[in-house]
């Protein structure tokens, strides 16, 4: 078991941060997420009370 | 609408106040038994602290809600602002008490024959260092994360803080901690483990006031008016939900006496020293990291009024960010007891770990593209992009430590200190005092800082400070790694252990004095900030608050 | 009502980003720390590890108290240098009963996992009263206090089992006589019977002999001071594995 599970963290490990890094790129490449990305980039330059709409 | 909505409204805020004082109410009575029960004087003084400041608390909430009548005290028209500037005030009085002890155990180490008594013991090195490190990293660091999060969570959400009266549980909870760990350390309450130093019930207590601010910002999340969450909010969380579970984990502990402060640890020696070192790196990772880089997102770009610089790019930043991170720990125990193949993982990970790191100060940095003449104009920006330069400089240093070779000469040595200090003083330090700067004149609502001059002044003398104080322990760091493994002609160690110790002496007295200036600097800053807070210099606003803001009430109250 | 609808998915969307949060994070800590705990692959078997006695179990938690951790590692590593300064390079096997570990990060003084029986115990009593008077440029703190401070040890007892829960095995006979242990190990001649049975008991932990020292540390016959505890305890540290029955090119011992 020991050798199973250090085995697998010395082999997966790289594996599991190459994929999550390649669907991280990808949600943030996405051409379709661009104009939300835009948007919220914008964010902390509104000045605005919670009551104004 | 009920038919009676003056009621239905008070209901809504008079249940946050009755949860919290229950809440408060259950501790400060746990803690009358501790204290009338305490199976040693330590436990005895801090149940005596816990109930003292609990039961002053719910009687200042109990006056203050009667004064309130139908009056809303969360009116979530307005954004709570009064407990960012509580935040603001308490990080600067740990700021300096931190530095400050800071410099007086710097001056232990040089010159022993003056700042030891023999009869004090509570005075000595070993208890006051527990003290500097937790009143930088977590009381200075801590309440500085607080009001950040308070005040950048209200902004990019628009919305009032959730939770109404929580959020000043969370604040004064916080708080409290500090004061039973800071005392603890003074008393000789410690579990020993790095960064991790309170016993089981201060670990129990900041469980509860944790789980309570991962609440409000979640909550303050949901009710937003901005269908995105803004990325420093995910900067926010991770720090949050992270910080959360490294706790728990690190400190799983089995007291001796339920009415004793005394615990141990559930894991022990190597087990343990993978769990704290994991928790040790990502306190550096998910504290004094992700929560600053938070800052980082919303200040800079808020200060040169420009959107961040690639968006997209602080996507990435984060997911690999904190991916990576929670990996490195074990390049803390290289050539020790613990597996080869942990060693080299943490390893390879740290080193990815400089890409992600650099991502992130380049999009900081690059915020400023065609506003560049603002490093030379505001102090505050520039403080803020020299934060990001140290930042740099020591994310690329942290991988190069991690690998085995460079570790075996730099673990142990002051190059360690010299290296959390250029990521502490000069990353965390800065970017805070940045994040400070800009806050005070925002929140009292006054049009600049008192003197901007005072802030070149805090940006030069703490600048020179720190280079004083990181080229004196690299310095001393390689020299004592080089003599401990120094052999003579005949093939034996050429220097006793004593001899690398005197030879630091010297970078020992510059390390105090680059500390001292860095201490002068943080005052210079208390000082201009309260200046600021007050209306005085160039912070006097001739003209009327503006009629959309609440009016303040004369005396500081609660969630006003 | 519309606003209603988009309400609930904007709450999914920050209770998704943080369990995305919390499985990313999660991940690395369980894949490298959850192997460890297959014990019999992590910890080296070796000869002669015992239980801490009562004694110099209160001295470690003087140690820890004190914040010794902050200067002195407790963890040799296998570099050439470091074996001639310091004795053979520390096992896992050696903390194996230490909750908390103490390995230390820093050297502003020497590491101290193997300074059991390098000095006697009136220089290591000298040293702890004044550094200065034996070592003139030591930069460590006095502990003159320590000798002053009568130990307190009259819930020695709940120490042990609250150690025996998380898994150092103490026996019923040590929690039984840890009073006693502790009072015999600090006061030679006083009482033989109660000599005699604490080293038995301790030597039959260890499986060899030589693994238990009885003396007056801090040369204080009156009382028995938390400068005995802490002199017991340093006096001990890192002599229990007997390395000459250790293999360190066995492939069992490789990892």
């Amino acid at each position: 078991m020991y050798a199973t599970l250090s085995s697998f963290a010395q082999t997966w490990g790289l594996g599991l941060f190459v994929t999550m890094f390649l669907v991280a790129l990808a949600y943030a490449l996405w051409p379709a997420n661009r104009q939300m990305f835009d948007h919220a980039a914008q964010l902390p330059l509104i000045d605005k009370e919670p009551s104004d709409d | 609408m009920t038919a009676n909505p003056i009621t239905s409204r008070r209901a809504s805020f008079s249940f946050s106040i009755a949860s919290v004082c229950l809440l408060v109410g259950i501790v400060a009575l746990g803690a009358l038994f501790i204290a009338a029960n305490a199976a040693d004087p330590m436990m005895g003084a801090h149940a005596w602290i816990f109930f003292f400041l609990t039961t002053t608390g719910l009687l200042f909430t109990g006056f203050w809600a009667g004064t309130l009548k139908d009056r809303n005290p969360f009116e979530p028209a307005f954004y709570e602002d009064t407990i960012v500037k509580f935040g603001v005030a308490a990080a600067m009085f740990w700021g300096i008490a931190g530095f400050l002890v800071g410099l007086i155990i710097a001056l232990q180490l040089t010159f022993p024959g003056v700042f030891y008594f023999p009869e004090l013991g509570w005075t000595n090195f070993g208890r006051l260092r527990p003290l500097h490190t937790s009143a930088v990293i977590f009381a200075f660091g801590g309440n500085v994360l607080i009001a950040t999060s308070f005040y950048v969570v209200q902004r990019t959400c628009r919305t009032r803080l959730a939770g109404g009266m929580w959020p000043w549980f969370v604040f004064w909870g916080f708080n409290l901690f500090i004061v039973i760990a800071g005392t603890g350390y003074l008393l000789g309450v410690t579990q020993s483990k790095e960064y991790a130093e309170p016993e089981w019930y201060a670990d129990l207590w900041l469980t509860i006031v944790w789980v309570a601010y991962l609440i409000v910002f979640l909550g303050t999340l949901w009710k937003r008016k901005e269908p995105h969450i803004y990325v420093a909010n995910w900067f926010y969380l991770s720090f949050i939900v992270t910080i959360a579970m490294l706790h728990i984990v690190n400190n799983l502990a089995v007291p001796v006496n339920l009415t004793g402060s005394k615990s141990y640890q559930l894991f022990a020696g190597v087990q343990d020293a993978l769990t704290q070192w994991w928790y040790g790196h990502n306190a550096v990772g998910f504290f004094l990291t992700t929560g600053f880089l938070a800052i980082m997102y919303y200040f800079i770009p808020k200060r040169v009024n420009r959107p961040v610089y690639s968006y997209r790019l602080s996507i990435v930043h984060f997911w690999s960010l904190i991916f990576i991170y929670i990996w490195a720990g074990p390049h803390h125990l290289h050539y020790t007891a613990l597996p080869q193949w942990a060693q080299t993982l943490g390893m390879v990970f740290s080193i990815m770990l400089w890409m992600p790191s650099w991502g992130g100060m380049i999009n900081g940095v690059m915020t400023l593209s065609g506003a560049w003449d603002k490093l030379r104009t505001d102090p505050v920006v520039r403080m803020m992009i020299v934060a990001l330069a140290f930042y740099g400089m020591s994310t690329f240093e942290g991988p190069l430590m991690s690998v085995r070779a460079v570790n075996s000469l730099s673990h142990y040595t002051e190059w360690g200190i010299a290296h959390v200090h250029s990521g502490s003083m000069g990353w965390v330090g800065f970017i805070s005092f940045g994040a400070l700067y800009c806050l005070t004149p925002w929140l009292w609502k006054r049009k600049a800082l008192y003197s901007k001059a005072l802030v070149e002044w805090h940006f030069w003398i703490a600048t020179i400070g720190i280079l004083f104080y990181i080229v004196a322990m690299y310095v001393a760091g390689i020299t004592e790694g080089f003599m401990w493994r120094a052999y003579n002609e005949f093939g034996f160690l050429e220097y006793a252990f004593i001899e690398t110790v005197k030879a630091k002496h010297i970078m020992y007295m510059i390390r105090a004095l680059g500390g001292a200036l860095y201490l002068t600097g943080a005052l210079l800053m208390a000082y201009n900030l309260v200046r600021t807070a007050l209306g005085h210099g160039e912070a006097r606003d001739d003209e009327a608050t503006p009629a959309s803001l609440p009016v303040q009430s004369p005396t500081l109250q609660p969630a006003e | 009502m519309s606003l209603f609808n988009r309400h609930a998915t904007l709450e999914r969307h920050s209770l998704l980003l943080t369990v995305g949060i919390l499985v990313v994070v999660a991940i690395g800590g369980l894949v490298e720390i959850a192997p460890l705990f297959y014990l019999e692959n992590t910890i080296e078997k070796v000869q002669g590890m015992r239980p801490y006695t009562p004694l110099e179990l209160k001295g470690r938690n003087i140690y820890i108290r004190e914040g010794c951790y902050v200067c002195h590692s407790q963890m040799v590593r296998p570099l050439r240098d470091e074996v001639e300064r310091y004795g053979h390079y520390s096992l896992a096997a050696e903390s194996m009963y230490d909750h908390p570990f103490q390995w230390g990060s820093k050297r502003t003084g020497p590491d101290l996992a193997r300074v059991g029986g390098k000095f006697s115990d009136s220089w290591q009593l000298d040293h702890l009263m004044d550094p200065r008077s034996v070592v003139p440029d030591s930069i460590m703190p006095p502990y003159a206090f320590l000798a002053k401070k009568t130990l307190k040890f009259e819930g020695i007892e709940d120490d042990l089992k609250t150690q025996r829960l998380i898994g150092v095995p103490y026996t019923d006979d040590m929690i039984a006589n840890a009073k006693s242990d502790l009072i015999a190990q600090a006061s030679p001649n006083a009482d033989y019977d109660a000599e005699d049975a604490l080293v038995a008991r301790y030597e039959a932990a260890s499986g060899r002999k030589g693994t238990l020292r009885i003396s007056d540390y801090d040369q204080n016959p009156a009382e028995i001071t938390e400068m005995d505890a802490l002199i017991a305890y340093l006096q001990m540290t890192g002599t229990l594995v007997d390395f000459s029955t250790y293999e360190a090119g066995d492939l069992n011992n490789r990892r």
